[in-house]
């Protein structure tokens, strides 16, 4: 049963060691409607104090990988049906559930969009902090509750002594976010998978927690996977992005050069929608229509039938992932005409 | 907390002197106490003069009532037409139908909770649907039907147990009775417990508990389990109201001289001061039991604040 032997990953020749490796993942949901195919082939890499911002519409699947790398998805109906994640060297799928169980929240943990339903609404703050330590490290009620207030100091929490034993219904959505993100921090991981963590706050709140957690991770060096489809937030916080469709990586690249040059088209689609200050009154270039039912992907390009330059060759040939440049890649037949117009 | 708790036993008041009243009325305006006492025959008219005025009966109700809560509130309960204190009968009666209660309401918890956590987390699955199948027959079976039956199988048939119970009701003996008395509050803790924990099953909270890597059982029981016994407690809390006193079939089937039987007996006979007094006791665990209630929603539930 132990022979669940993996090779280490050998570092990449140049800059820091690969902390997660995600290859050709598939994930489908059993639904009574037919077999949702969430997630088809998606790879990504992240790298110890890497920021990877995974950007996509609701149903690109961006949740659902994030779900599958953590082992939380709703089984059934959702299933991994294929690919490796390799974790710290380590098959994350190849291991027995409580093997699973000892890495999610210790090695790598998760921080959740909408922390009020995210956190249990009956247990103190304190008590949810702590449990991570006595679960983990099977510490002591007491020294779990003083460590939980540590946490709560560290995520600048004032009167965090005084708090602690406080109900999550009793913070504000920024304090909240708060403990959300202590409680992914407390056994101090080395990936925290974010999933649209600032989608539910205040604008002003969220430039605040985003820049917590960004100090946070240069702290302890950690890898960080940013879900989320605010591209004024990948802007400023994200090293790499990769781009998600109908459950395929559509482009990747870093975060400058993909700003710079879009090598897809929805990918300038969602960069044309961005509001503008300079383009006040015109119209705004919208990526028009809806993202397909993931039960009946399209045939060819899953982008196709929103494609603004889609031709024949698309309906009929899904399009690899090109080599783009240095790092980059596009799953489009006609990357070159859009990286030679910009 | 304090304040609150004030409030609602001031509030108590008025609904137990109203129900006790309706049911003062109820019992002594429907024929004549005195009369009954003698039965087939017709009392002589200075005899039965003599009783309305010993039992106050020949003032008018409200000023009857008012007398009777009078002695109530300082522990007499009056006399049954035999001469023997109701708070006698009450002593011995009581003490029996509150084993019989807790019996049940043990059994209701243990395995009405087990079970709907089972099949609230197997939903669609053969365990799920054959629970819930039973539920239904236990619901649709009146407990005389299954109360019979068991007694008839067990009892007489198989002799596993006594048939009846004896005076001084053990609770060795008030187990089966108590299996029966629980059985359809039992499917109802069942189905509560299994929509509850399957609605919550899918809330965010459960998710982040297993991102933290806690293990299946803490999941279920710290968090999940928690947050679904709120409808769960609401329903069990009125029951201990409902078995104190709808033991009367139970009690029948199986001759257990407790609460029921005794109101039986007042109700046949027409023993008026019996009848009043049981329900005034009753009237009162009632409310006790939804103040507990509402106390522990607080406790289950910290959103819940009460000022």
């Amino acid at each position: 049963m132990t022979q669940t032997q993996t090779q280490p990953v050998p570092p990449s020749p140049s800059g820091p060691e690969r902390l997660l490796e995600v290859r050709d993942l598939h994930v489908e949901f059993r639904t009574r409607e037919g077999v949702a195919k969430a997630v088809n082939g998606v790879s990504l890499d992240v790298a110890e104090g890497e920021t990877l911002a995974v950007l996509g519409e609701s149903g690109s699947g961006k949740s659902v990988t994030a779900q599958a790398v953590m082992g939380i998805l709703d089984t059934p109906p959702g299933r991994v049906t294929g690919g490796r994640i390799l974790f710290e060297g380590r098959d994350l799928l190849a291991l027995r559930e409580e093997e699973r169980r000892s890495v999610r929240g210790a090695r790598m943990a998760m921080i959740f969009q909408d922390a009020l339903s995210a956190l249990n609404p009956v247990l103190s703050v304190g008590y949810q902090l702590g449990e991570m330590f006595r679960v983990h490290r099977g510490s002591s009620r007491k020294e779990a509750r003083e460590r939980a207030v540590e946490l709560m100091e560290r995520v600048r929490i004032p009167a965090a002594r005084t708090r602690v034993d406080d109900y999550p219904h009793q913070f504000s959505g920024g304090m909240r976010q708060r403990i959300m993100i202590a409680m992914a921090l407390a056994l101090e991981p080395r990936l925290i998978i974010a999933d649209e963590p600032t989608t539910a706050l205040d604008v002003t709140v969220q430039a605040q927690v985003m820049e917590l957690l960004a100090d946070l991770q240069r702290e302890f060096r950690m890898g960080l996977i940013l879900i989320t489809h605010d591209l004024g937030v990948v802007a400023d916080v994200a090293d790499e992005i990769v781009v998600m469709y109908a459950g395929r990586v559509v482009e990747s690249a870093p975060v400058r050069e993909l700003y710079r040059a879009p090598a897809h088209p929805y990918t300038k689609g969602l960069l044309d929608s961005i509001p503008r200050l300079d383009q006040k009154g015109q119209q705004l270039d919208a990526v028009k229509g809806l993202p397909p039912s993931l039960l009946r992907i399209p045939p060819g390009c899953g982008f196709h039938p929103r494609c603004p330059v889609a031709r024949p060759l698309c309906h009929a040939d899904e399009p690899p992932l090109y080599e783009v440049g240095r790092g980059r890649a596009s799953a489009c037949h006609f990357w070159e005409e859009l990286l030679d117009a910009e | 907390m304090g304040r609150y708790v004030v409030r609602r036993l001031l509030q108590m008041v008025p609904v137990f002197a109203g129900t006790t009243f309706l049911i003062f009325v109820m019992v002594y305006a429907v024929g004549d106490p005195v009369n009954a006492m003698f039965g087939e025959r017709a009392p002589d008219p200075a005899t039965a003069a003599q009783l309305r005025a010993e039992f106050n009966l020949d003032k008018p109700v409200w000023q009857q009532y008012l007398l009777y809560m009078a002695d109530i509130f300082t522990g007499d309960f009056g006399n049954a037409f035999n001469g023997q204190p109701v708070t006698q009968l009450m002593s011995t009666a009581f003490p029996v139908t509150l084993r019989l209660a807790l019996i049940a309401i043990v059994i209701e918890i243990i395995f009405g909770i087990a079970l709907g956590v089972v099949t609230g987390l197997r939903r669609g699955r053969p365990v799920d649907s054959s629970v819930l199948m039973m539920t239904l027959i236990v619901i649709s079976v009146p407990t005389f039907v299954t109360g019979t039956l068991v007694q008839y199988v067990l009892g007489v048939k198989w002799g596993w147990i006594a048939p009846a119970v004896s005076p001084a009701a053990p609770v060795g003996e008030l187990l089966l009775p108590g299996v029966v008395l629980a059985l359809l509050s039992l499917a109802y803790v069942t189905r509560l417990t299994r929509a509850s924990i399957s609605e919550n099953s899918r809330a965010d909270y459960v998710r982040t508990a297993l991102a933290k890597g806690l293990p299946r059982s803490r999941v279920t029981v710290r968090h999940l389990l928690r947050n679904s016994l709120i409808p769960v407690v609401t329903f069990l809390g009125t029951d201990v109201g409902n078995l104190m006193a709808g033991a009367l079939v139970t009690e029948r089937i199986f001759n257990i001289q407790g609460v029921g039987f005794q109101l039986w007996q007042g109700i046949v006979r027409q023993n008026s001061p019996t009848v009043v007094g049981f329900v005034t006791i009753l009237v009162i665990v009632f409310l006790l039991a939804n103040l507990i209630v509402d106390l522990l929603y607080a406790v289950l539930d910290p959103r819940i604040r009460y000022a």
